[in-house]
């Protein structure tokens, strides 16, 4: 997989997030389109990700951000464009998508080569928390733990670039920021580049150091996101990057609370 | 509304319960809810009771020995069977017939699944074939395999290979092709290759059809080896069947018919044996 460069690495629009710079870029997209049937749900799109930036990729249903996470996941061919990626890549999927018929340790290390390797799975498990559930079914882990499996899952493979697809969409909220919180802490760890699709613009701004808005098939809206981590949903800063973004995702004002104008 | 349900301390309601004030219900959990009998009693009293009458009719003489003998006589008679060593030599053989069909018609149809589970090509081939063959009652092929087989063992086992090749081919490839698409995406992002891919989800992913596959196939192998036994046998519980018909002699056929029903009973309790063992990942598997 050869890295380009000659065509220029699109520049941020607000700043710069302050990691992982220099280096070749993670994830190099140019005039990126896919189409389904008639429909072009992406639209000649640029997106450029440097080595451990935290991206936070937002946008209405149907605004195709999950169609680019699949093609950046190789699991969608049919593109036309230009992609250059990291060769190791991890996908942790909204539905944790666990191999119900493999232990979780099992599935940890499922795919990765040479025998199975219990050792290697229980420290990634611990890692998330849960390496007392290495020797169970899938079936029994809650599904806050059965997402910690995904990511360990995920984890284990050492990637530098980790796609996270609406990974704690399905939790219910104190689960979710639980989890949250983990990946904030596995990113400060790993330091690879991630790309999170998600729904919740207060998800976006509390992980990612930028925050992307999809819209008609490009990326329409670019937010750097320059707080300090850990970062609070209290904090004023927080909730005028939310409102901005709302704006942007064309939500109206007064959904929004405590940020001003 | 006032639930009462604590098991420890519960003690269930006397018959005229307690009325509920007005507009509200009491719930009583489902421990205290069943009254009288267990329910292995009631559940075997029915059998029972069944074979209580047909011996008070038999003894009366309102069902006569000649249209169905008696269960004391069945009994006798399966005491003689096995006292002569008969019976079991009927059931080694039968046994035998079944599981060799069953083996063979198994290993074909689970080759011939995988083949168009696995590959289009083995799907353009294979399975139009299938879907029009499995619809020929196998009973109707008795005729053409004598001519091909003789009378022997070989067109016994041949019935028994045919009708339970298609149960197992046609539930390994839904099987093989109902894997969930999500864990074949999830599994090529882990990287498995396709023979990992193979290995790891889509043949795990098919087993729980397998074992009900090869729950009709076992079903399926009885009525056959019984269509098949009545072919000039000269050993077997068709056999013996057979030969009692001759002699109207319903004790034994009673005993044979027993001995079928047991021998089915039995491979069923091995299939849910093998389901225990091999599906104990299933959300919804509950016997333990």
């Amino acid at each position: 997989m050869a890295t380009e460069f000659h065509r220029g690495v699109t520049p941020s629009a607000d700043g710069d997030p302050g990691r992982g710079l220099g280096g070749p870029a993670a994830v190099e997209v140019r005039g990126l389109s896919r189409s389904f049937g008639d429909r072009r749900v992406i639209d000649n799109l640029d997106l450029t990700i440097r080595p451990g930036e935290f991206v936070a990729l937002l946008g209405a249903s149907g605004c195709g951000k999950s169609t680019l996470l699949r093609i950046l996941g190789d699991l969608d061919p049919d593109f036309e464009g230009e992609v250059t990626l990291p060769r190791k890549r991890a996908i942790a999927f909204q539905a944790p998508r666990l191999m119900p018929w493999k232990r979780v340790w099992h599935n940890v290390v499922l795919g990765l080569p040479g025998r199975p390797d219990r050792a290697r799975a229980g420290r990634a498990l611990a890692e998330v928390g849960i390496g007392h559930r290495a020797d169970v079914w899938p079936k029994v882990l809650s599904g806050g733990e059965a997402q910690r499996a995904a990511l360990a899952r995920a984890l284990v493979r050492e990637p530098d670039l980790l796609l996270l697809d609406e990974p704690f969409a399905a939790l219910d909220a104190l689960t979710r920021i639980k989890a949250q919180g983990l990946v904030a802490e596995l990113w400060e760890r790993h330091g690879c580049a991630v790309l999170l699709v998600t729904h919740d613009v207060e998800e976006a701004i509390l992980l990612a150091d930028r925050v992307l808005v999809m819209k008609d098939g490009v990326i329409a809206h670019e937010h750097a996101v320059d707080l300090p981590r850990p970062r609070d949903v209290a904090d004023p800063r927080v909730a005028r990057a939310r409102g901005v973004l709302l704006d942007w995702l064309g939500v109206r004002h007064e959904i929004r609370h405590g940020a001003e104008a | 509304m006032s639930v009462t349900e604590s098991p420890g301390t519960y003690v269930p309601p006397a018959p005229a319960r307690r009325a509920a004030p007005a507009g509200r219900v009491r719930l009583v959990p489902a421990h205290a809810r069943g009254r009288g009998l267990p329910r292995w009693l009631r559940r075997t009293s029915g059998p029972v009771a069944l074979v209580a009458l047909w011996h008070i009719a038999s003894v009366t003489g309102v069902l006569p020995a000649e249209v169905l003998a008696g269960p004391a006589t069945v009994v006798s008679s399966a005491a003689r069977l096995i006292a002569t060593g008969e019976l079991q030599q009927a059931i080694v053989v039968s046994l035998g017939r079944a599981m060799a069909g069953l083996a063979l018609g198994g290993t074909v149809g689970v080759l011939l699944a995988l083949a168009s589970g696995l590959t289009r090509l083995g799907e353009d081939l294979v399975d139009a074939p299938m879907q029009m063959l499995r619809t020929v009652p196998n009973v109707a092929l008795i005729p053409l395999l004598i001519i091909w087989f003789g009378i022997g063992e070989a067109p016994k086992i041949a019935l028994i290979a045919l009708a339970t090749a298609f149960p197992l081919y046609l539930n390994v490839y839904a099987g093989i092709r109902g894997v969930d698409q999500t864990l074949i995406e999830a599994g090529r992002t882990l990287g498995l290759g396709r023979a990992g891919l193979v290995r790891h989800v889509v043949l795990p992913g098919a087993l729980p059809n397998a074992l009900v596959g090869l729950r009709y196939s076992l079903g399926i192998a009885w009525l056959a080896l019984v269509f098949g036994e009545q072919i000039n046998a000269t050993a077997g519980v068709g056999y013996l069947m057979a030969n009692a018909r001759e002699f109207f002699q319903t004790d034994v056929i009673v005993v044979c018919l027993v001995v079928y029903a047991i021998l089915g009973l039995a491979v069923d309790m091995v299939v849910r044996t093998l389901e225990r063992i091999f599906l104990a990942w299933r959300p919804s598997f509950t016997g333990a």
